[in-house]
């Protein structure tokens, strides 16, 4: 939604996400995908080497596409997913994972108490 | 190889994701006219970074008391932010690795590296967070990316490069 806002006022974007999928669906104009966690899009802390790399095949995609709404899929994996799947969790619940487990288990009780 | 969007994401929120409406509307498309090494770049990242003591962090108390609103204010980063003064407020992520470094979500750094190198015209004086966590994107659309599009356009800036998290 940002990067339609600041093309549409004449300034060329390329986002770099880990759901590309919306991406496309909103209609974003240069997607560049990357298969990390949430919190990560451009790789571990203090990996320069890793960042730029992203950033680089980023900035290749931001020249090379021509074609509106395109996504380019960079290859990297991210280790350790067993640790990562998890790893990425705020360490508070989110408010609205909070509320929404609240309903549930609201709309439970009320089912046993038929 | 194709990235899977819902690799990180536990079932529940992916059947949400999935589930979503989207808008498929006209894409905006603004061509390259220079070469990058003529460019001048801003950076945003949707993580929530605020300048510790300089501004106020994103609300959210607010949030916590308003589990269906997101803070859909922005921050402006200057280019010769220091690792220490960036403070990270989002309760949708682990933000101990942005706290650490910077760069994994807003790349000041690196593109201050690029700029030295000559592979980018320059980054821009100012660079953009806001926090990602917005269930209506309206006030993203009619005030706050306009607003951000303006001041990019007013540094000069060719080129804006988003790492939403």
């Amino acid at each position: 939604m940002l990067a339609r806002a600041i093309e549409a006022a004449g300034i060329s974007t390329v986002v770099v996400t880990m759901v590309p999928y919306l991406a496309e669906a909103s209609g974003t104009p240069r997607i560049v995908a990357v298969e990390f966690p949430f919190g990560h899009p451009l790789g571990h802390a203090h990996d320069r080497d890793e960042q730029l790399k992203v950033i680089r095949d980023a900035l290749r995609a931001l020249q090379e596409i021509e074609q509106p709404n395109t996504a380019v899929h960079l290859p990297y994996e991210w280790p350790d997913f067993d640790h990562w799947r998890t790893a990425w969790h705020p360490p508070e619940t989110p408010p609205i994972i909070q509320w929404l487990r609240e309903q549930a288990r609201q709309r439970a009780e009320g089912k046993h108490q038929k | 190889m194709t990235v899977d969007s819902f690799k990180w994401l536990p079932p529940a929120l992916a059947n949400y994701y999935k589930g979503m409406a989207i808008q498929k509307e006209e894409v905006p498309w603004t061509p390259l006219t220079k070469p990058l090494s003529q460019c001048r770049f801003s950076l945003l990242s949707t993580s929530g970074i605020y300048l510790k003591g300089k501004q106020p962090p994103f609300d959210l108390d607010r949030e916590r008391r308003e589990p269906f609103w997101g803070d859909p204010s922005y921050r402006a980063i200057p280019r010769d932010v220091r690792q220490e003064e960036i403070g990270v407020a989002h309760l949708h992520i682990n933000t101990s690795d942005i706290e650490a470094d910077i760069n994994i979500a807003l790349p000041v750094h690196r593109f201050l590296e690029l700029e030295q190198a000559g592979e980018i015209g320059s980054l821009a004086p100012t660079s953009y967070s806001v926090m990602g966590y917005q269930q209506s994107q309206d006030e993203w659309r009619e005030r706050y990316g306009p607003e951000i599009a303006n001041r990019m356009k007013e540094e000069g800036v060719d080129c804006a490069f988003l790492t939403p998290v």
